[in-house]
């Protein structure tokens, strides 16, 4: 049960929050569709793996999984391939550049101090601009935010990765402003 | 000196934020709701909750320019300084003293804010709302210090700086300048 008495506790995740406060929900998504579906020298793919990989380092199960299964559904990888995340990209082909960006962005995780310019040279040598760096710093620390808002307020996740399988596609696919939350609230 | 190039008039945050306005959109609503917006807790109340995550995150740039937004709303400075080194001895109510250990939890890690921390902010009387906006506010701070240390952006040493800024948040809050920031290359100091 989660820490707050949300309005439908059906709901899981960042989900249940949002239906919770729509006034904070509006930005967060807005937040969520810029950085991952918005403008980038970085596909949507890469990003939702910076996304997914940031969120297990945190230990938060709901957006380590439904990001890991929008990454799988921009990939074109089956969703069993979100385990790979955690055996450290063995079979998900990614790009030496990307897995610096992965570096920088686990360093983010533990603190903005831990990025050093050894961590960004090797970006930059891999091939990283300037916007490839910014925007993986922003992701990785805009993901500290949301896995403390949802594991902070104690919400609930489905355990296995085919309850995510169309949370993954609808956030890859159709995007993180979906319907107009406050709509959404007089449904509920 | 910064990991990408960031304008020089615009230390710490305020340079990510004019380097990429398309990701600074949705950071500026969030925080201008979430600090300003109405709400049972004051902004100063809320500036308290900025300070101690920031604080605790050891982002000075952050810690500097929340901590001079609380004190100018405040209208003293002990209360900021009191709580960065005991939030029990601070001359707050109960209830916030509760939401600023659940802050300081969420700055921890994503699992550490307890049930007894949240029962414990509840006998003190916050409401539902009040504990969700002390987590998210954690959150977004958590979010923030790693923007700007991540990128190791400038913080700079003269106090009077964060004076300038913390009474511009004050008076603007949140919201990007409707002129932009072009006036503050003219002078050392934000006006």
């Amino acid at each position: 049960m989660a820490h707050i008495a949300l309005p439908d506790e059906s709901l899981p995740g960042i989900v249940g929050l949002f239906h919770f406060r729509p006034e904070t929900a509006g930005p967060l998504q807005l937040l969520a569709e810029t950085l991952l579906r918005g403008e980038s020298p970085l596909t949507s793919g890469e990003r939702e793996l910076i996304a997914s990989y940031v969120s297990l380092l945190n230990d938060t199960h709901f957006c380590h999984t439904s990001h890991g299964s929008a990454a799988m559904a921009h990939l074109g990888y089956d969703l069993s391939l979100i385990d790979d995340i955690k055996n450290g990209f063995q079979q998900i082909d990614i790009s030496p550049k990307l897995r610096a960006l992965l570096n920088i962005a686990a360093k983010v995780q533990k603190s903005g101090k831990a990025v050093t310019d050894e961590d960004i040279a090797a970006a930059r040598a891999k091939g990283a601009g300037d916007k490839e760096i910014h925007d993986t710093v922003l992701i990785a620390a805009a993901f500290c935010m949301f896995n403390r808002y949802v594991d902070g307020l104690g919400t609930w996740a489905p355990q296995e990765n085919e309850a995510y399988r169309e949370m993954g596609q609808r956030m890859a696919f159709t995007g993180y402003v979906r319907f107009p939350v406050k709509a959404d609230v007089v449904e509920v | 000196m910064p990991h990408i190039p960031l304008p020089e008039h615009l230390p710490g945050i305020t340079g990510l934020l004019e380097y990429s306005r398309v990701t600074a959109e949705p950071i500026r609503l969030l925080t201008q709701f979430i600090l300003r917006g109405e709400n049972s807790l004051s902004p100063a109340e809320r500036e308290l909750i900025a300070t101690i995550v920031s604080h605790n995150n050891e982002c000075r740039f952050c810690t500097a320019a929340h901590t001079a937004a609380a004190d100018l709303l405040l209208g003293e400075t002990e209360t900021c300084e009191i709580m960065k080194q005991d939030i029990d001895a601070t001359p707050v109510s109960d209830k916030m003293k509760a939401l600023l250990k659940i802050a300081k939890q969420v700055q921890v890690s994503c699992k550490a804010v307890t049930a007894e921390s949240v029962a414990n902010a509840r006998t003190q009387g916050a409401t539902d709302t009040e504990i969700h906006d002390t987590v998210l506010i954690a959150g977004l701070f958590c979010l923030y210090n790693r923007y700007v240390d991540g990128m190791a952006t400038v913080a700079p040493a003269d106090p009077q700086f964060y004076t300038g800024l913390g009474q511009r948040l004050v008076d603007h809050g949140y919201n990007r300048l409707p002129n932009g920031y072009d006036h503050l290359k003219k002078h050392s100091q934000p006006s």
